[in-house]
């Protein structure tokens, strides 16, 4: 069965795993080792102190206000670029400082996972090159597949920490909904995504998978319109369909993180939230004049 | 105005505490190169699975009789594809619904499988230079439907005396009527690959879809606990009870993102329900709504304040003065 060579594996899986058995539970080693590596990685981005920052004193992120009698841009393109600065200006879309809560590193997830996209897509790409059976011939191309294959699970790992702790921060405070919801839709496409990649293995295990999975689409109707045994489909959809997809939801995503910002503590200073009715503070701000908007900042990650 | 919406306009605020440095793009370029590392020193170290798939040819050179025996269910129509229902069939064997409703029946016949036609009879009808086989083709063609369920019945009380493994298949056997040379060439079909090639390619040269081998092959799994293949998946724990859609093939982690999906599974009443897959696909889609609505679900969105995770995330912010007391908004320039 297991047959084919193993090339370039230093710690050799190719043989059968082990299972843990706890009343209903049955669970692989391999399986049970990176849910508790996500577990004690979770535990660990949210205890171990992050790097010390330097605090900033700016008096403004926000982007120059545009001369009174400058012309404003006209058309839907002048429009489109009025709307762009106004809700994302450069400085919010790159920013180069951030609130100062941003020190966890829970912080770094969402950048990891889309690190490990860009890895994915990229040697999907080598693959799509070759074709979709070619990493069966070659030992280049099994390598190229196991770049493939640890991307997604980095990819898949990372989302899931970074979705942990999202929830236990309660991110979609402040109107955030938006960035709560492309996540948790990032999620779930990225879900159909690999398993369409399982389903194009052309392999024993995506000979398998179609055959078993075929009952979970056909009982809710999907059957009739997705069929897991159809390579052709599956492949098509793994390649061109879902990551447009999910790329695109992806964008969104950080564009509204960048937009929105990142999510301040739980129970914050009133001052900081800018909350001047409860702020002595935040009073002498208003009676600058300028509601404080040029000291203010959003910025996110 | 309400509690929440108060907390949702004071959060939606553009912040005015303390800031500090910070480059998006040495972070993300940072990232990128973290991972890439890791994605390598994975690659390297662990390599990737790669089982060869199963064949008809592989199954019935392993189990002849075996493999006879599921040709028989396929001829007269009662193996688990003939009688599945749709999108395949107007079977109600795989039906599955959730009280009166039901997607699978209400979409139908998307992908029509008729077994004795697209298993046997057609692929046999390809095999160049046997007349008897072309005769007794015709035979079963033209008998009726009874004759036909007799033939293979008296078929099948001779097979089911044998052992899965078995070569000894019967080529000659008068009740039987053109069964046995249907299935002698069906059997010596299959163990020479054409059968396989057959499966694929009655509809075009071109081919993506393996729906009907991987049915064939499947009708095995559950109509033998110890077909070719079943012992196979088995060995690997892939099977449904095994938690095996989450599982890979060796030692390789596998989907473990899956776990919540493949746990429904094995928990009543879901594992002895006639209805199991839909009744988990309906479960999954409500926890998946559940979870992209959080945020406008009242009481699940308040979890989070509820068990203070989140002051060890942000307990600089709560502990470390250099969170509340430098630069302030009035204290700037």
């Amino acid at each position: 069965m297991h047959g084919h060579p193993i090339v370039g594996a230093i710690v050799n899986l190719n043989h059968p795993d082990h299972y843990i058995h706890w009343g209903f539970i049955l669970i692989s080693v391999a399986n049970f080792t990176v849910i508790i590596v996500l577990i004690v990685l979770f535990v660990l981005v949210i205890s171990v102190p992050f790097l010390k920052g330097k605090p900033i004193k700016r008096k403004s992120y926000q982007s120059a206000p545009m001369d009174g009698a400058e012309e404003a841009p006209e058309g839907w393109t002048g429009r489109g670029r009025r709307l762009g600065l106004k809700y994302l200006p450069p400085d919010k879309l790159l920013p180069d400082g951030q609130p100062s809560y941003v020190s966890s590193w829970v912080y770094v997830f969402g950048v990891l996972t889309i690190g490990a996209l860009i890895v994915a897509i990229l040697s999907g790409m080598v693959l799509a090159l070759e074709g979709p059976t070619w990493w069966h011939l070659s030992s280049i191309g099994l390598f190229v597949n196991s770049l493939h294959l640890w991307s997604v699970e980095l990819f898949m790992g990372f989302m899931t920490v970074h979705l942990w702790a999202k929830f236990w921060m309660a991110a979609w405070r402040g109107k955030r909904w938006l960035t709560w919801m492309t996540g948790v839709l990032a999620f779930l496409v990225s879900i159909v995504e690999a398993f369409t990649g399982y389903l194009s293995q052309t392999n024993f295990d995506s000979q398998w998978i179609a055959f078993e999975s075929k009952d979970a689409f056909n009982s809710g109707g999907i059957g009739a319109f997705f069929n897991a045994m159809n390579f052709g489909q599956a492949l098509m959809l793994h390649i061109v369909l879902v990551p447009i997809v999910l790329v695109l939801i992806v964008g969104i995503h950080v564009l509204m993180v960048r937009i929105r910002g990142v999510v301040p503590p739980i129970g914050a200073e009133p001052a900081h939230l800018g909350d001047d009715r409860s702020s002595s503070t935040a009073a002498v701000t208003l009676e600058q004049g300028d509601v404080g908007k040029g000291n203010a900042m959003e910025v996110g990650q | 105005m309400s509690r929440w919406r108060e907390s949702e306009r004071s959060y939606s605020n553009p912040w005015r505490g303390p800031l500090r440095h910070y480059d998006i793009l040495k972070e993300a370029t940072i990232g990128f190169v973290i991972v890439l590392v890791l994605v390598f020193i994975l690659a390297i170290t662990f390599s990737s699975p790669d089982v060869p798939p199963i064949t008809v040819q592989a199954w019935a050179t392993a189990q002849p009789a075996g493999f006879v025996d599921i040709a028989l269910t396929e001829l007269n129509g009662t193996s688990t594809t003939a009688t599945y229902g749709p999108p395949y069939n107007t079977g109600t064997g795989s039906l599955q619904s959730i009280g009166p409703v039901s997607l699978q029946k209400f979409f139908g016949v998307k992908y029509p499988i008729d077994t004795a036609k697209d298993f046997v009879l057609n692929p046999l009808s390809t095999l160049p230079g046997f007349p008897a086989l072309t005769a007794a083709i015709a035979t079963y063609k033209h008998a009726s439907k009874a004759t036909e369920a007799r033939w293979v019945s008296n078929y099948q009380a001779r097979m089911n005396r044998l052992s899965l493994g078995s070569s000894a298949v019967i080529a000659q056997m008068a009740s039987a009527g053109p069964v046995p040379e249907l299935m002698t060439h069906l059997l010596a079909m299959a163990q020479s690959g054409a059968l396989d090639a057959q499966l694929l390619t009655q509809s075009s040269f071109y081919t993506t879809n393996y729906t009907n081998p991987v049915m064939f092959i499947g009708d095995s799994v559950v109509a033998q606990p110890k077909s070719y293949w079943n012992k196979i998946v088995t060995a690997d724990h892939l099977e449904g009870n095994q938690w095996g859609v989450m599982n890979e093939t060796g030692s390789w982690p596998g989907q473990p993102w899956m776990w919540l999906y493949t746990m429904w599974y094995q928990v009543p009443p879901m594992s002895n329900s006639d209805n199991v897959d839909v009744e988990v696909l309906a479960i999954m889609t409500v926890l998946s709504l559940a979870l992209l609505f959080v945020p406008v679900i009242p009481g699940l969105r308040r979890i989070p304040e509820k068990i203070p995770l989140y002051r060890l995330i942000w307990r600089r912010y709560y502990r470390d003065p250099e969170f509340t007391n430098v630069d302030t908004p009035a204290q700037r320039p």
